[in-house]
């Protein structure tokens, strides 16, 4: 079953078009990044996803309208938006507290044993914790809600190499399982690369692309070509072309690999790789010489 | 950190055995919203706190001095001795009141804007409770919530002061029972109630008001709630030369005791000031006057209009 299906998905903020129409279905068991530059639209189709703003076209996440009905959605629903999100007055326990006492499907004890992992206090305010504090305590809070989807907005924003990689660690080894659907938005690719099962860039409101992480590799091929073979790369029309240490790196969709594999050395591109040629290369129409 | 990642415990993924309840009796969202509001807004019990301190401190120091004052007191015929002594506990009593209402005044301000200012109404919306039961449950809080922090209050202060000054009249070697029976304690406890109960009642347009325009407003809530009333008189009286919104106004913030009591007009003249200055309780005629229910029904709208837009409200 498809836990979130948008079709035709409209958002616009006054003359500025947020979100043209977003066709997106992403099934259960996923971990689908949503990669896109800044302003393209990844927070406005979260919030719509978590009922946060009113939209045009067709929305159902976990067989409900998020708009209508987001107390109820919001059972099986959790989100991270960005680590300032924790009500900064608060004391550690009254956020255990709180949501143990609103939340049905809220596991106490698992919350207090994430946290006893931590430098948390019970007794500090939410202001007295570092930023990676609050960001471990609100994955804490997170996991131990027995949720169906969740939705990360940057959620390891202005963190430190070490808490960042703890916060996925974590989240693959203690909360993910094929029950579950994660979403994630972050600009910091490389890191989330290997957890990822679905791939979806979005630009200027547009989904750009819409990849499973296993169709990578068959769908794009990264050439190093040699020089002599640049001319005949060229002519096989890769979508990007970028100069590494002199020599020309080719980004090729569906190409043949016997053909490429004469032209010099292959690899699967990384999503960074990626991204720059699709959003921001001369293979994008929106943008072309801008970027 | 790096090597505790690197511990994966298989047993710690098994899924639970029996499911949590998925639904909880929708009062727990509210009674919890409520305890958040008053862990979130420590001056709905500090403030009355403070006022009955102040009021003691200086109850304190009267008290001191008693002993120069009882000779004048005695001298007096009972019932204005009567008067006399309850002077301070009504004082009290107003005191701790009139906090009461002013925390509330910018407990109403707050309680819908400061949310989008610290940007956590996207972790309450994150949780499973509704619009109406958040509203709600902030306006329980002026409502219901202030008022009865204000009796309790009021009640220990008034305590605390019997005892002080009973333990100095004694001390003195005075008769100390003139307090305890001389003030009509059953009479005061039960209008003290119904006084809190009328005020809420009366004010809660006010609060819903307030509460809606703290919702809206992007920022400095208190101008956008003051300020375009009064420009509503303004331009009454310039276009129209008439003030019935100014009257309107005007009898919304001082016409509660008038409905809610009935009060003769000598008290009020300052001629009597025997222990029947105590007002007398009019419950029918609070219930009777249409202002009350105008503006009930003028507070429901507000709140309706503070549920439907905070479908729509973000950080600001």
């Amino acid at each position: 079953m498809a836990c979130i299906q948008a079709r035709g998905l409209r958002k616009a903020y006054g003359k500025t078009i947020a979100l043209d129409g977003v066709d997106l279905t992403v099934e259960e068991g996923r971990i689908l990044g949503l990669i896109g530059p800044n302003g393209a639209g990844k927070s406005t189709a979260l919030n719509a996803i978590l009922g946060l703003t009113p939209y045009q076209g067709e929305l159902r996440v976990l067989g409900r309208d998020p708009w209508t009905q987001r107390d109820a959605l919001m059972r099986d629903v959790c989100f991270i938006a960005d680590v300032a999100v924790l009500p900064r007055w608060m004391r550690v326990s009254r956020t255990l507290d709180y949501v143990a006492g609103v939340h049905p499907r809220f596991d106490r004890a698992k919350a207090e044993a994430f946290l006893a992992k931590t430098a948390i206090k019970r007794r500090s305010k939410v202001r007295e914790l570092s930023k990676g504090m609050v960001t471990q305590l609100h994955l804490a809070l997170v996991m131990a809600i027995d949720a169906r989807v969740l939705v990360l907005d940057e959620p390891t924003l202005g963190l430190d190499l070490l808490y960042r990689k703890q916060f996925y660690d974590t989240l693959l080894n203690d909360y993910f399982d094929k029950s579950r659907t994660i979403i994630v938005t972050t600009h910091q690719v490389e890191e989330v690369q290997h957890i990822l099962t679905d791939l979806v860039f979005i630009d200027q409101g547009r989904i750009v692309l819409d990849c499973a992480m296993d169709e990578l590799e068959a769908r794009y091929a990264e050439v190093m070509v040699t020089p002599e073979h640049t001319a005949a790369a060229r002519a096989l029309g890769p979508i990007h072309e970028r100069q590494v240490f002199g020599r020309s790196v080719m980004l090729f969709e569906r190409a043949d690999r016997s053909q490429l594999a004469a032209l010099g050395e292959i690899h699967t591109p990384s999503i960074a790789d990626l991204f720059v040629a699709v959003i921001g290369g001369p293979g994008s129409s929106a943008r072309g010489a801008a970027a | 950190m790096s090597a505790q990642s690197n511990v994966t415990i298989e047993s710690t993924i098994e899924p639970p055995a029996i499911p949590p309840p998925a639904i909880l009796s929708p009062t727990r969202p509210f009674y919890w919203s409520v305890r958040r509001e008053l862990w979130e807004y420590r001056s709905l019990i500090v403030g009355p706190l403070v006022a009955a301190g102040v009021v003691l401190f200086g109850f304190l120091l009267g008290t001191l001095g008693l002993r120069n004052h009882l000779g004048d007191l005695s001298k007096l015929e009972p019932a204005k001795r009567a008067a006399m002594l309850a002077i301070p506990y009504g004082f009290a009593a107003m005191a701790i009141m009139v906090t009461g209402l002013i925390v509330a005044v910018f407990y109403c301000l707050g309680a819908l804007h400061n949310e989008r200012r610290d940007r956590s109404i996207l972790f309450w919306k994150s949780l499973p409770v509704s619009d109406p039961v958040t509203v709600l449950s902030k306006a329980f809080i002026p409502l219901v919530v202030l008022p009865l922090v204000v009796l309790a209050v009021i009640a220990a202060t008034q305590l605390i002061m019997l005892l002080t000054s009973t333990l100095a009249l004694l001390a003195a070697g005075q008769d100390a029972s003139a307090p305890w029976t001389q003030i009509p304690w059953p009479r005061v406890y039960l209008i003290l109630p119904y006084g809190l109960a009328a005020l809420a009642l009366w004010y809660a347009p006010v609060f819903g008001w307030l509460m809606l325009v703290s919702g809206w407003a992007k920022r400095a809530p208190f101008l956008w709630a003051v300020l375009p009333p009064l420009a509503l008189c303004l331009v009454e009286k310039i276009a129209f030369d008439t003030t019935n919104f100014a009257s309107l106004l005007g009898y919304r913030l001082n016409g509660v005791f008038g409905e809610a009591f009935a009060l003769p007009e000598r008290h009020w003249a300052g001629g009597d000031p025997v222990s029947g200055s105590l007002p007398r309780i009019d419950p029918a005629g609070l219930l009777s006057t249409p202002g009350l229910w105008a503006g009930l029904v003028f507070a429901a709208a507000c709140l309706a209009a503070a549920i439907w837009q905070r479908r729509y409200r973000e950080p600001v």
